[in-house]
């Protein structure tokens, strides 16, 4: 693996490069942005009208019902939301980031397999992870039937243990599996951005514990910061889990505002204080960063030498680093794989499956490219343009992760609704026949929602590593002669390679996990493995959906085999990568 | 640009390619329904082996109005089917529906079950009954009772917000009127061994588990658990529980429907009227009874066995059309008194 890997820079005045102090940003490119800017703006412009639409239908009014939502739900909703975020956002961040450093500093056995094995709880959907505990831990099931013949009991009316369903249940049981949110950026910044100043404080006699108080968790501070507000948004979008937990969100307000109520204005106003929420999540995370520009070289560094654990002190690491992994994952998987056996012995395998996987995988996979393209866009533009006007459109490409699915879905609706009669309208007039539904009836308007909604995880995790490249790179390829897009293609993008990998596998998984928008927007006839899923679950019936649901997590294993695959090989410098 | 134009439009273009719809052909009808696909298949399947219409069916969760009226004029869909008489009564608010011009619908169907000039019509109707354990010694229950100290600690139910409950709450406002009725769920509340959520289903899983004594639930279910269609775990819940009929003190059983609309602008309104015809036939209704365990809106139709057990069905007589406009009331009385909370 010793090829022609560059040397590291030097690391003299290493946290912010020359011309970089805050507030005067330099950008080479003077002139050639014109198109990026029109993409970006164009871009922003896609995330903000379905909010537009959204705040046109929140002032539709709503009959007098605004002021019984503001007295008897959302008091409570919005104490049961904060509660619920303040709580998975400190235990993604505990676990995400203690995990993230032992498998860095330390060397254990079962080391390897964990790195990427902590990972594997972002293939499981919140609603199915919720749904295999409750099953699991219910009077009836395994655990409590295991705990009742220990202890001598006959039936669950003599003896019972405490119920989940309730907010620390909730609270537990989502952090299980968003941790990796966390987790993921974390380490990258351990095993690059650390590294080299690790090695330094090693030099100057700093112990570990010392080295990550005070280098380490300053260092990674931001890549935490991402983490928790991508958990955190997940959290405000997901209704099955807290739905299952007897949590009442503001999500299941909109919900049941809508649904049951059948008021869309008022479920559009509950959106409209759901997204105020989240911009508020958004700024404390961009506060959270304030005065933090990386410049140390872009080049992967070398992974500083993990030190050797043995005896009780590796049994613990390791124990530390398993359980997420035995809970978040294994347990869940393992229950749906035995209910989905127990299905297929008892009903055989469903026709329709195979056809909903190709559905999943081709849809999913060509939004994650338009999400990918469209984040890229919207970063080197950022880049090019140190603007503020640039950096608010950036800001808003970001929003639409924050709505839920349903409500995005509304706005789409009304947006694409909206376009397909317009073309409709023109059709008639010059050909005489009607068009149909262009958008809806074609799937656009899905991929539409899949954009908006995921866009920010690809702008934050392509921000994160464009942001390392120091700025001299631009101006020494603007030097010899390329413009931006070329600069784009030969140099930034091979550098953010691993960024933009992690972004499109979370991106991909989350597209495959999606549920609410693509019940709403899907064409006729056309089922993915997670509106199968809810059909079924509908009737309360999940283990004849087991089979879908093990689908879904077995899809979902592949990129992140794919991504930690990736995150070893960059680890180590790679022959036949280009030196700048 | 010239990066993003390589790689964004041909993902773009390529993704609208996947599938593509038609409107009006011929020969076929358009479904779009909140229904759970496989409670329908099977009267569809028949349907198009009967006939030769090939349906083509939308599952919408949520937001089948929405969905409708946002298509407008261009809308493929020709039958609207949802559960509830309110969530039918909001298609029609909505303006989305025609009334049903059909000679045998009128004549099969019976007035309090189709909606005002037709506008919808009942496909099958499921009562809300209370599910005991099997060793509990209780032969009879009022819903008022529902809330009486005795049952403290004891009750399962889904959330308050759930249609299925919000339409028995309704009903229960137009017996005694809001008051009483926010008195009842307060009481309600009190009595829950857990918090109000899940399904139905877990009604009877519970009490099994030793969570509750009773539960409400809608009576279908008990079939679905009991033939063992749903694996060996559900047959041990349904033998768990006995089904009790409740009533109301001065009235009787109450029920919910299935239903069906047509769409305004249905572009293939003959063969949607043909498919509705063919679900109130004594055929249709006989799958319905069998197939899903609800009640048949026929006089005459062979009820399934297990159905016949919970003893004979009193409807109450609180016309549905009356507890649809207490829809919003009941709902808004959950969140006073915190029912899921």
């Amino acid at each position: 693996m010793q090829g022609n890997a560059p040397q590291p820079a030097p690391l003299s005045g290493s946290m912010t490069s020359q011309g970089e102090r805050q507030g005067r940003i330099s950008s080479p490119f003077r002139s050639g942005g014109g198109g990026w800017f029109i993409a970006t703006l164009l871009i922003s412009g896609l995330v903000v009208a379905p909010l537009l639409a959204l705040i046109w239908q929140a002032l539709q009014g709503s009959d007098g019902l605004w002021s019984h939502l503001a007295q008897n739900v959302l008091p409570y909703a919005l104490g049961q939301t904060v509660t619920l975020l303040a709580g998975v956002g400190i235990l993604v961040a505990v676990i995400g980031a203690s995990t993230a450093w032992l498998v860095t500093a330390y060397d254990f056995r079962g080391r390897r397999a964990l790195e990427w094995a902590l990972l594997l709880p972002l293939a499981v959907p919140t609603y199915i992870v919720a749904y295999a505990y409750l099953d699991l831990l219910h009077p009836l099931g395994p655990v409590q039937s295991v705990v009742r013949d220990l202890l001598g009991y006959d039936s669950p009316r003599d003896f019972r243990l405490p119920d989940i369903r309730n907010m620390p249940g909730a609270i537990l049981l989502l952090s299980l599996v968003l941790y990796p949110y966390v987790y993921l950026p974390t380490r990258a910044m351990f095993m690059t951005q650390a590294a080299n100043l690790i090695e330094i404080s090693r030099t100057l006699g700093t112990t570990r514990r010392q080295i990550f108080r005070r280098v380490a968790l300053p260092l990674a501070r931001p890549a935490i910061a991402v983490g928790i507000s991508l958990a955190l948004m997940e959290t405000l979008n997901d209704i099955g889990a807290s739905e299952f937990l007897g949590v009442r969100t503001l999500t299941i307000s909109v919900y049941t505002t809508w649904v049951t109520r059948s008021d869309l204005p008022g479920a559009a106003q509950i959106s409209l204080a759901m997204i105020l929420l989240v911009v508020a999540l958004i700024s404390l995370e961009r506060w959270a960063r304030r005065r933090q520009r990386y410049s140390v070289n872009a080049q992967r560094a070398r992974p500083f030498a993990p030190r050797k654990l043995t005896g009780s002190l590796a049994i613990a690491a390791f124990a530390i680093c398993f359980l997420p992994v035995l809970l978040g994952f294994l347990t869940p998987a393992i229950f749906l794989a035995v209910e989905a056996i127990k299905r297929f012995r008892f009903a055989g395998l469903s026709q329709q499956l195979l056809t909903e996987a190709r559905n999943t995988f081709l849809l999913s996979a060509f939004a994650t490219l338009a999400v990918l393209a469209c984040g890229i866009v919207v970063i080197w533009a950022a880049r090019l343009m140190p603007l503020r006007r640039v950096a608010i459109m950036q800001r808003i490409a970001t929003l639409g992760y924050a709505m839920p699915g349903t409500v995005l879905a509304l706005g789409i609706l009304v947006v694409a609704g909206g376009i397909d009669r317009s073309i409709n309208q023109f059709v008639q007039q010059f050909l005489g026949q009607s068009a149909g539904l262009i958008l809806i009836g074609s799937g656009a308007a899905l991929g539409y929602a899949y954009l908006v909604r995921f866009l920010a995880i690809s702008v934050g995790s392509v921000e994160a590593g464009m942001t390392r490249i120091p700025r001299s790179y631009d101006h020494a390829a603007r030097t010899l002669g390329h413009g931006p897009s070329a600069t784009l293609r030969r140099v930034h993008l091979p550098l953010t390679r691993g960024a933009i990998a992690a972004a499109g596998l979370l991106v991909f998984v989350d597209c495959m996990k999606e549920l609410s928008a693509t019940l709403l927007l899907r064409p006729l006839n056309f089922e993915t493995l997670a509106t199968h899923l809810y059909g079924e679950a509908a009737r309360g019936t999940y283990e004849e959906a087991s089979l879908a649901a093990l689908a879904i997590v077995l899809v979902g294993i592949l990129p992140v085999i794919l991504l930690a695959r990736i995150g070893r090989n960059d680890a180590a410098p790679q022959p036949g990568r280009q030196s700048i | 640009m010239n990066f993003t134009t390589r790689i964004a439009l041909p993902a773009c273009a390529a993704a609208a390619s996947l599938v593509t719809v038609s409107a009006a052909s011929a020969d076929e009808v358009n479904l779009y329904t909140s229904r759970e696909p496989g409670l329908i298949e099977p009267l569809l399947d028949a349907f198009t082996e009967a006939t030769g219409v090939q349906v083509n069916t939308v599952f919408l969760k949520d937001g089948l109005p929405e969905r409708v009226e946002t298509e407008g004029e261009a809308s493929p869909a020709d039958i609207l089917m949802a559960v509830d008489a309110g969530k039918l009564t909001d298609l029609v608010d909505k303006g989305l529906t025609q009334p049903i011009e059909s000679e045998i619908i009128s004549e099969t169907v019976p007035e309090n079950l189709r909606g005002p000039d037709n506008q919808w019509v009942a496909l099958s109707t499921r009562a809300r009954v209370v599910y005991a354990a099997k060793d509990l010694e209780l032969d009879s229950i009022t819903y008022e009772q529902l809330s009486d100290p005795e049952w403290k600690g004891r009750l399962c139910i889904r959330s308050g917000q759930h249609p299925y409950n919000t339409a028995l709450f309704s009903a229960y406002i137009a017996h005694h009127g809001a008051d009483a009725a926010k008195e009842w769920l307060t009481g309600m509340k009190d009595n829950l061994a857990r918090k109000a959520g899940g399904g139905d289903r877990d009604g009877a899983k519970d009490i099994l588990g030793g969570i509750c004594d009773i539960a409400v639930a809608n009576s279908y279910y008990v079939g679905r658990m009991r033939s063992g269609a749903g694996g060996e775990e559900q047959k041990e819940w349904g033998d768990a529980i006995k089904v009790i009929l409740p009533t109301f003190e001065n009235g009787g059983t109450h029920v919910n429907i299935s239903g069906a609309a047509l769409a305004k602008y249905a572009p293939n309104k003959d063969e949607a009227i043909q498919l509705l015809e063919y679900l109130v036939s004594d055929e249709a209704q006989k799958i319905y009874a069998e197939a899903n365990f609800e009640h048949p809106i026929k006089a005459g139709v062979e009820l399934d066995p297990i159905v016949a057990s919970f003893g004979e069905l009193q409807i109450d007589t609180v016309p549905l059309t009356d507890i649809v406009t207490y829809r919003q009331e009941a709902s808004k009385l959950v969140d006073e008194v915190g029912f899921d909370n």
